[in-house]
């Protein structure tokens, strides 16, 4: 960790070029690089409008009650005091699925989580609006509080939301695919399993803030750190019951999001009814706390793998369930509860497959999605699970994993369409890179190499709300200085997709990145684009852009070659140029091939939009884990382990990533280290951990520690050493081949360090965050001669009923399910259900 | 220091500025609000995370612990004033050419944090440049091109290396990126 | 943004003018160091302050002065960055260095002082937090509450003590000097402390300390051991100081074992001392000490990390120091040394 080992470039250059791309694959500066250096980036805090003034909310300080009386008054005379917003003001309901439209922007009758906002106050400064917050006076009768899925189980009322499956079971999956119970009985070995994977959040540096600017013809404009906008302002609307036009929303550049800002806020609207009330700007930035309570983060999910292995280490069936701890809202949560199962089919050939799951609904922050949304639990027991398997077929963990890679142009199991697989190259990769097979099992005690692998989709195939539009739009506009305009409501969270916008479209039309100034993310000004969530910006967008500049040069070509007098197909885009394939001395200089086609074709603009191809999965549910490509990462990660204290350290991680096409090397290599970085931080030490008070003396139950010091999240000095590959496998359904890179390499790291510590020292740890007292407590079992296994215990009992049955392609299937009637109560129950307000 | 109001002058990136403030206001909220410099960021406002670092007097410190009527007479740097009359500072060029700034929140308080290294020690091993910075949080790089973009700014520095990006510095010596093609 | 309240807030110019504005009413007056510690405890508003004296501009109460061979006196606004710099103290007193060198992150030693890491406040996770979340546990005994939620049974406050720097200075037997306008007094660090983690120091509110005193070196050897999860920023869930001084025959002649951030406050394990002086020491003599050291540490459930593990540490860890000062064969490694102390 502390050793610079120098590594030289092995052989070939990186971020090779790819037949004929210019600018794509390259590494180049991002076009808001030099903004970030210079301080010049405007974030949501950093926007002051004139007359502005400041809002605060005040929260629920008990875990769930109903609220008796609210006393502003002592708060209203306090000087400075502009104005006071209860839940009265805002009596409609809003939510980021249509399915779950459960939040107040302020809470009416019920709080349900230590943070759910009750009241905002307006102030001239933030001190005073601070200040006065503390001194409004809520009285509640308390309720009893859930803070777990057993205890969910266990209490069925008071309910926290009406909506619910049942009781304070918030949503309930059971689906199988296939003859299950046939695909069992083939199997020479069963393999049982149990783990936990604790929730964790998102900390992105950046305080989410908002800026709301009334304007004086009765709209308003709402620049705020969010990663969606599109839905902000349709949950925005229906709020604030006004006319989607009259709304405005814009995405600051985010400081960090990773699924935090992915759900419209609280805080967000209520500042946007405060300026609409006060005719003034209003500004609200969120403490670390209250961060902490907007969440949206990991669900902590426990789960029971059931898997059936032939000798020679073939799956034949599995058998999932997961249970999903959701927070006191819906959320993302049910896309999430589907998420938990929906892609592990994916990596692996799983002929066969049933899926159960339950997310509860308990009295704490709303869990979310978070980078890998509901995949990286179940991913991290099944690389587990298949560790374990390998060891008892006598198995290489890597020789079993290819063994079962999925085969390109498939569909799975649960009807997922796989195009283009990486994978076996991901894994070759860091087998060999970390000498895998002759290290693997022969290391010295203490020291250990674990193997784990993943997928994940590169955006979801479906809109959050049910429509036919595209999922994301470009506009050009051409100026005669040659200068482009590009619009696209895209929304820049670090991830770099301004510079994926601007590199798609100079690498179409042969530009400059400079010659191309960015519109993004402004919902009066752009073309929506759905947000930046599930990997999908890169692909939808990307092929927006390129259809796009597409569309431009070929109007461009027409009037340069009617000028040149060339046929169109001789014309070659490059070098800010447009000239004679066969004469390059033959052209016009780009702002000059501009002016022919203004001049021919009048004013310049061209448009380009992306839907994502439609999925085989017709069966309640089927909307959650299509996307157009799936991406693939392998990693092999050493670790050494003290055996007298339990402590370890990650020394080396070697990434494989199957990227399908670079944009940009540089920001490949950034989202595969910093998805590194994330996994390691859940791995070993991340924990959204809550705690109770004893029950006789006090109802509380908060977030254990909601601050950036004791939450804890990797320094400078807890990172190993990182060997990254891009492996480069062109899709055809992404831009220029392009798949995701910013989630998928976060999900092996977490099973590769499970997997890494048993070979260091033999205790298996079925949970994460692993910390040293459980690998002790292996140790220690194991000297007593007990297994040296630290787990959760058995998944919690629950009745999922009958499981909705869909044959697999295999069985004759069609994608339908069989028994939607005999279901019943399900039937009109689904992922889509749209509710107009 | 009446009324709970200073008015004192504050120099800041070497221009003095006359400014008005109440007295219990940390620097980072004089310097956000009342110069006008919003580039020094706030990720925890109670020294844990170090986004909101300065340079006083030279050395890396954080803003949101300290009252700028302490730092009266004292030099303050902030990340707006790294640009200097030869244009960008090398730290600036190499973090932007590395990606070593993705959200770029955490940004500036590691910039300041790495010119003050590189003030002090000219040629930082890998170790003391994780350790220098080790005060600073950054959620989305994952460190490695920050300490890359470090050390290749001090080679510009040293007059080693002209500055120019090549793919071998993007790809860098640290963190190995093969691409395996078909 | 968190904002701090308001307050009166002074800038004496020295040490008399600063102790007589804190003598005008102690119980509602705070001294300012580097405030790494008090800005945040404001904030959060789980202290208060009237006012607040800046000892930043107090002349003549920073500096090291002396060496290994006659002792040493720093300054109380001595910053922690200038003693993890000092050449000579790393060389006399390298435990102790090691011990500043683990407090936090570089930048914030820049601004903490030693006299303020000193005096740091007990730590607690029902305590260190916001205003509105205290409330929602209905406060604490620390502050505002009359519960201690890590033993709500009991009649005190186990907040914990969170200094790097005390546990190996009180192994060395340091002392300080307090001022007041009564005058000043010179005492054992160690008698500094107290077991409450409300009144967790014995000095009064209207004392300043201005100074540490580090006694000659002679024969002894000093170390310090912390845990905590990550490389940098944390404090301490564990620390362990020790000295050890061992004659030709390699037999222990004088042997001190502090422990810090198990109780409120940094704790003696003389038991543990008592076994090491008179023997020889090796592999069995430390395993015997580091065995007595658990049973003055009672490490509750109010920072990082599973208690009873912490527990288990503490005889790891004191066994680990004791072994390195003893250079005996390594046996629990410390990880979180290897690149904050070079």
């Amino acid at each position: 960790m502390t050793e610079r080992r120098p590594t030289e470039l092995e052989g070939q250059s990186p971020g090779g070029k790819r037949k004929g791309l210019k600018l794509i694959g390259t590494p180049h500066r991002r076009v808001d690089g030099m903004a970030k250096v210079t301080g010049q980036t405007v974030f949501a805090d950093d926007f002051v409008a004139p007359r502005m003034v400041h809002m605060k909310l005040v929260r629920s300080t008990v875990p769930h009650a109903r609220i008796l009386r609210i006393d502003t008054s002592l708060a209203e005379r306090m000087p400075g005091v502009l104005g006071v917003l209860t839940g009265e003001s805002m009596p409609n309901t809003f939510g980021i699925l249509p399915v779950s439209q459960d939040e107040h922007v302020l809470c009416r009758d019920l709080v349900r989580f230590v943070g759910d906002p009750v009241v905002a106050i307006a102030a001239t400064t933030e001190e005073v609006a601070a200040e006065a917050a503390l001194a409004v006076v809520v009285d509640y009768e308390p309720l009893p509080t859930i803070s777990s899925v057993a205890e969910a189980i266990a209490t069925p009322e008071p309910q926290m939301h009406d909506y619910a499956d049942q009781g304070n079971i918030h949503k309930v999956v059971s689906m199988r695919f296939g003859d299950v119970d046939a695909g069992f009985a083939e199997a020479d070995l069963i393999l049982e399993d149990d783990c936990f994977f604790e929730g964790n959040t998102h900390l992105a540096m950046e305080q989410h803030a908002t800026v709301a600017i009334p304007e004086p013809d009765g709209k308003i404009t709402v620049y705020s750190s969010t990663q969606t906008p599109h839905y902000l302002h349709k949950a925005m609307t229906k709020v604030l019951e006004k006319p989607a036009s009259h709304i405005r929303i814009i995405a600051a550049p985010n400081g960090g999001g990773f699924g935090g800002k992915s759900d419209p806020f609280n805080h967000e609207i209520c500042a946007a009814k405060m300026a609409l009330q006060l005719g003034r700007p209003v500004k609200v930035c969120l403490t670390r706390e209250e961060v902490f309570y907007c969440h949206r983060g990991r669900h902590p999910v426990q789960m029971h793998l059931r898997t059936g292995f032939t000798r020679d280490g073939r799956m034949t069936a599995q058998h999932l369930k997961t249970a999903l701890d959701g927070g006191a809202y819906g959320s993302y949560g049910v896309a999430s509860t589907y998420y938990t199962g929906a892609l592990q089919t994916v990596t692996y050939k799983l002929p066969r497959y049933q899926f159960d799951s339950i997310r509860a609904f308990t009295n704490k922050p709303p869990c979310g999605p978070k980078r890998g949304h509901g995949t990286p639990q179940p991913r991290f027991g099944f690389e587990v699970h298949l560790d374990k398997a390998a060891e008892k077929l006598g198995i290489c963990p890597g020789e079993l994993r290819l063994k079962n890679v999925v085969e390109p142009n498939t569909v799975t199991a649960n009807y997922l369409k796989v195009g283009s697989i990486g994978l076996r190259k991901c894994i070759e990769a860091v087998m060999e890179g970390s000498n895998f097979k002759e290290r693997h099992r022969k290391l010295p005690f203490g020291r250990g190499l674990g193997l784990a692998c993943s997928s994940y989709l590169t955006g979801a195939g479906l809109p959050i709300y049910w429509n036919h539009m595209p999922h994301s739009g470009v506009q050009l506009k051409f100026d005669r200085s040659g200068g482009i305009a590009a619009f696209c409501g895209e929304t820049e969270i670090g991830q770099g997709s301004d510079t994926v916008l601007a590199a798609c479209i100079a690498e179409v039309l042969g530009v400059d990145l400079m010659d191309i100034r960015l519109c993004v993310a402004d919902t009066d000004l752009t073309p929506v684009d759905l947000g930046s969530y599930s990997s999908r910006v890169t692909i939808m967008m990307g092929n927006a852009a390129i259809q796009a500049a597409e569309r431009a040069r070929e109007l461009i070509a027409k009037a340069v070659a009617e000028k040149l007098e060339l046929p169109v197909s001789r014309l070659v885009f490059a070098d800010r140029r447009v000239f004679d394939a066969e004469d390059p001395e033959k052209g016009l200089d780009w702002p000059d091939a501009v002016i022919a086609a203004e001049s021919k074709f009048g004013t310049l603009g061209t448009t380009g939009s992306y839907s994502p191809p439609r999925s085989p999965g017709k069966f309640r549910g089927a909307g959650v884990g299509p996307s157009p490509c799936y991406s693939y990462s392998a990693c092999v990660l050493e670790v050494e382990v003290d055996p007298e204290t339990g402590l370890y350290t990650v020394d080396h991680v070697w990434m494989a990533h199957d990227v399908g096409q670079s944009i940009n090397a540089a920001s490949v290599m950034g989202q595969i280290e910093g998805s590194i970085y994330m996994g390691l931080g859940e791995a070993t030490m991340e924990e959204s951990a809550f705690r109770r008070l004893p029950a006789r003396l006090s109802n509380a139950l908060v977030h254990k520690f909601p601050s950036l010091l004791e939450y804890k999240s990797p320094t400078f000095l807890d990172m190993p050493k990182m060997t990254t590959y891009v492996i480069e496998d062109p899709d055809p359904n992404g831009p220029f081949g392009a798949k995701e890179v910013g989630q998928g390499p976060l999900l092996p790291m977490m099973p590769a360090l499970a997997n890494a510590i048993y070979d260091a020292v033999g205790v298996r740890v079925d949970q994460v965050p692993i910390g040293p007292h459980m690998i002790l407590k292996g140790l220690d079992d194991k000297a007593k001669g007990k297994p040296g296994r630290y787990g959760p215990g058995p998944f919690p009992a629950f009745d999922f009923g009958e499981p909705l049955d869909v044959p697999t392609l295999d069985e004759g299937g069609d994608g339908k399910a069989t028994n939607n009637a005999a279901r019943g109560l399900r039937e009109d129950r689904g992922t889509m259900k749209i509710i107009k307000s | 220091m009446t009324d709970g109001m200073t008015a004192a002058v504050l120099t800041v990136n070497g221009e003095d500025r006359m400014v008005v403030f109440p007295t219990h206001h940390t620097l980072l909220e004089v310097l956000r609000e009342e110069c006008a410099l919003p580039g020094t960021k706030h990720g925890c406002e109670l020294g844990e995370c170090g986004a909101c670092t300065v340079l006083i007097e030279g050395k890396p410190a954080l803003s949101c612990l300290v009252l700028a009527a302490e730092c009266v007479g004292r030099r303050i740097e902030t990340v707006e004033g790294l640009w200097g009359k030869d244009g960008p500072h090398p730290l600036q060029t190499t973090f932007a050419e590395l990606g070593a700034a993705q959200c770029g929140y955490c940004t500036p308080g590691i910039l300041m944090t790495s010119k003050a290294l590189l003030a002090k020690n000219e040629r930082p091993s890998d170790p003391e440049i994780r350790e220098a910075l080790s005060g600073n949080l950054c959620r989305c790089t994952g460190y490695s091109k920050i300490i890359e973009a470090v050390e290749w700014a001090g080679a510009i520095m040293r007059g080693e290396d002209d500055g120019m990006p090549t793919e071998t510095q993007v790809f860098g010596a640290r963190t190995k990126a093969e691409v395996i093609d078909d | 943004m968190m904002r701090l309240p308001k307050f009166r807030f002074e800038m004496p110019g020295t040490l008399a003018e600063a102790a007589a504005i804190v003598a005008e009413n102690p119980d509602r007056t705070r001294l300012v160091a580097g405030g790494t510690d008090l800005w945040p405890n404001l904030k959060r508003r789980h202290q208060e302050a009237g006012c607040v004296v800046s000892l930043a501009k107090v002349a003549g109460i920073a500096g090291i002065a002396g060496d290994g061979a006659t002792g040493v006196t720093i300054g109380a606004m001595t910053t922690l960055a200038e003693i993890c710099e000092n050449d000579m103290l790393a060389r006399d007193y390298p435990g102790f260095v090691r011990a500043v060198r683990s407090i936090s992150a570089p930048v914030l030693r820049n601004m903490g002082t030693i006299g303020g890491n000193l005096c740091l406040d007990t730590r607690c996770t029902y305590y260190n937090q916001n205003e509105e979340w205290r409330r929602s546990i209905g406060y604490c005994m620390k502050a505002e509450g009359t519960v201690c939620w890590v033993a709500p049974g009991s009649s005190r406050c186990w907040a914990t003590s969170a200094t790097d720097s005390a546990p190996v200075l009180c192994a060395i037997g340091a002392t300080i000097k307090l001022v007041s306008t009564e005058g000043e007094r010179v005492i054992d660090l160690a008698a500094l402390y107290q077991d409450d983690g409300i009144d967790y120091l014995t000095k009064r509110r209207d004392e300043i300390l201005t100074e540490l005193r580090l006694p000659a070196v002679g024969g002894a050897k000093s170390s310090y051991w912390k845990l905590r999860r990550r490389g940098s920023i944390d404090f301490p869930v564990l620390g362990v100081g020790a000295m050890l001084e061992l004659d030709d025959q390699g037999v222990c002649t004088r042997a001190a074992v502090w422990l810090g951030a198990v109780r409120s406050a940094p704790v003696a394990c003389a038991d543990a001392a008592a076994h090491l002086v008179g023997k020889k020491i090796d592999e069995n003599v430390v395993a015997e000490a580091a065995k007595l050291a658990r049973k003055p540490a009672a490490p509750l459930d109010n920072t990082d990390f599973v208690v009873a593990w912490r527990k288990t540490m503490v005889e790891r860890y004191v066994d680990g120091v004791l072994r390195e000062l003893a250079g005996l064969p390594e046996k629990v490694k410390n990880p979180r040394h290897g690149i904050a102390c070079v």
